[in-house]
């Protein structure tokens, strides 16, 4: 392995972006704040729509520009903003310093490419490795993700293989640079459930192994629950809240996490009325004013409607952070 | 293994292909009013005389019989001869075949080196010159009919500017014209092909994938979206190619070629029945061959066809 150049965050600061379409433009995030570190899962959760994937494109230095608009914000690895650097070296760090896993592997495995092309590849280009070094390398990482017929797997190409295999060679392509961050973009979603178990707990012990930091994007709370150190919870381009596993579980502040957490189904709420939040997340385009949550929230009062709620510490020291109005105030039962 | 068998099999479809199209052929041959006997031998040709033609020409059998020998002659390779010039329909086809064959090939490399660098250049560079340029051309390839183009070319390069000769077909000289006459059309419509196939890779998620690694633009278009797109490239460009085997008979005409499609033509003109029938199943056969490399080509490079 060589050695290990990164810092131990990926700093991404105030992050504001825009989509410009003709004389509209939508406000896709609005100001999102986020650090990752290295040998940590942060996952980042929300509904379709609220600006997970524009999240990690952006960091990915893959957000389309035009239609995508940075209109403030620093994304920070190495004392350096990645959003200012140039494409060529964007391109020295995507892959190598920072990979991503995406949600289908079937969709974003390229059909016609043998599946050693599409691992060495990487390898060749990043590290400098030759064919033949890069293909024992490859090998290599398939024993760390579980895949076994190695070269067999080499020689084929994606449709012969299931689909809980695909994923695994998704993730060794993505980890074959050794990067310092991975960001899996649900990556267990299209999956089912045996393998959503096998692929989560993989990426685990990924984690532990290459020292990564994670960034785990999913709509999913018990599978956000069961592997992250810190979460963070986003709706319309803007994090609620933000807090340790433990604490957000255990003591949510924002309404509409606590909302999230209400609609999980789970053996204890048998018989009863599954909670949902009425409504959807507001286009980017029409954005609520005040607070973005106010149009579904059960708290909302007047001062909802035309201030924005600072983020602001609950916990002790960083450990909890969330922007509402009235923070752990409760609501009578709420009409469905 | 697997793409043997794969082999076999669509090497059983194209005899099958051919057997039902010379089936087809004897049927409708037979359909068409009128006694070839009596063409051959003319309005006041008497009775006897007629009869021998038609046992010359085999038609004296019942019909059923006259189907067996026409399959067991075709078994053998053997189509008879020409009702007009008496020479074997076998020796008047080979005879015109490397024509065709050449014009078809330049023609098709033509189309080909024109379409595809403007195809990907105008996917990749969408609304920029290239493109503007690649959607003008393909309307006038669309839209110019090749006859015109090629009486234009002979005027201006073989008349007013003498660089190719006007006539004659004994060295490849006497084909560049003809071939770009032939390939100007087939370049349009693969060059919108090309365009469309790239732009709808370079929109498929494993293009994220491949831009996440890190890979440059260069790597990204042409060793991920090119292979791709070329798939159904491939399959057109291969039908494109197979008439043009046939015989380009209006270029043919206007280059006086005497190449396949003057020879078919002539033939119809003439009812020159055994001559036609020899045609249509060498024909028929000349695009099976075609399709069946196509569809090898293919599966090269589209793994997930040998399965299915």
């Amino acid at each position: 392995m060589q050695e290990k150049r990164s810092d131990s965050t990926l700093e991404i600061k105030n992050l504001n972006i825009s989509f410009i379409q003709g004389e509209k433009e939508a406000n896709a995030l609005r100001g999102i704040s986020l650090s990752l570190k290295r040998n940590e899962v942060h996952s980042l959760v929300g509904e379709s729509g609220s600006g997970k994937t524009v999240t990690s494109t952006c960091i990915m230095g893959l957000l389309p520009t035009p239609p995508g608009r940075i209109n403030s914000g620093q994304i920070i690895l190495n004392d350096q903003d990645l959003l200012l650097l140039e494409e060529k070296d964007q391109r020295q760090i995507r892959g190598k310093e920072i990979a991503m896993v995406f949600q289908e592997p079937a969709r974003y495995l390229n059909p016609t490419l043998k599946v050693g092309d599409q691992i060495t590849e990487m390898l060749i280009l990043h590290l400098g490795m030759g064919k033949g070094e890069a293909l024992d390398r490859a090998l290599e990482i398939f024993d760390l993700v579980g895949l076994d017929g190695g070269k067999r797997i080499l020689d084929s190409y994606p449709h012969e293989l299931s689909g809980g295999m695909k994923q695994r060679i998704m993730i060794a392509i993505a980890i074959s640079c050794n990067p310092a961050f991975l960001i899996a973009d649900e990556p267990t979603t299209a999956l089912d459930v045996t393998l959503q178990l096998q692929i989560l707990k993989l990426i685990l012990s990924l984690k532990n192994t290459l020292d990564m930091g994670i960034l785990f994007i999913s709509h999913d709370l018990r599978v956000v629950h069961d592997i992250s150190d810190w979460v963070s919870v986003i709706y319309a381009g803007r994090i609620v809240e933000s807090a340790s596993r433990e604490k957000l579980f255990s003591d949510p502040k924002h309404p509409y996490t606590r909302l999230l957490l209400e609609s999980i189904p789970d053996a204890d709420k048998r018989g009863k009325r599954l909670q949902t939040i009425p409504g959807k997340v507001p286009d980017a385009e029409d954005i609520p004013g005040g607070c973005a949550f106010h149009t579904r929230c059960p708290l909302a009062e007047d001062i909802c409607k035309t201030v924005q709620p600072e983020t602001k510490e609950v916990g002790e020291g960083h450990s909890h952070t969330t922007a509402c109005h009235f923070i752990g105030k409760q609501w009578k039962q709420w009409k469905n | 293994m697997e793409f043997v068998f794969f082999i076999i099999r669509r090497f059983l479809r194209l005899l099958l292909t051919i057997f039902i199209i010379s089936t087809i052929i004897f049927f409708v041959i037979r359909v068409i009013p009128g006694d070839p006997a009596l063409v051959v031998a003319g309005l006041d040709a008497s009775e006897d005389d007629i009869q021998a033609i038609r046992v010359r020409l085999g038609t004296d059998v019942p019909v059923a019989v006259q189907y067996g020998r026409w399959l067991s002659d075709i078994v053998r390779f053997d189509f008879g001869e020409s009702m007009i010039s008496g020479a074997s329909v076998n020796k008047l086809i080979l005879e015109r075949f490397p024509l065709t064959l050449t014009l078809a090939v330049l023609g098709i490399l033509l189309g080909l080196i024109v379409a595809i660098p403007l195809g990907v250049l105008s996917a990749v560079h969408r609304w920029s010159f290239w493109d503007y340029f690649g959607m003008v051309y393909s309307q006038m390839g669309m839209a110019i009919p090749s006859f015109w183009l090629g009486m234009i070319l002979l005027l201006v390069f073989a008349v007013k500017i003498p660089i190719f000769p006007l006539f004659g077909s004994d060295s490849l000289k006497n084909l560049i014209l003809p071939a770009i006459a032939l390939g100007f059309a087939r370049a349009a419509v693969i060059l919108r092909l090309t365009r469309a196939a790239m732009v709808e890779e370079l929109n498929r998620e494993y293009i994220i994938t491949a831009r996440a690694k890190g890979l440059t633009d260069r790597m990204i278009r042409y060793k991920h979206a090119l292979k791709n797109a070329m798939i159904a490239v491939v399959t057109v460009t291969g039908i494109q190619f197979g008439y043009m085997l046939g015989g380009a008979i209006i270029v043919e005409q206007v280059f006086s070629l005497p190449g396949l499609g003057r020879l078919f033509l002539y033939a119809i003109y003439q009812r020159d029945f055994p001559l036609i029938q020899g045609g249509v199943v060498f024909i028929a056969v000349v695009f099976s061959l075609v399709n069946f490399t196509v569809d090898i080509l293919y599966s090269v490079l589209n793994p997930k066809i040998r399965i299915s």
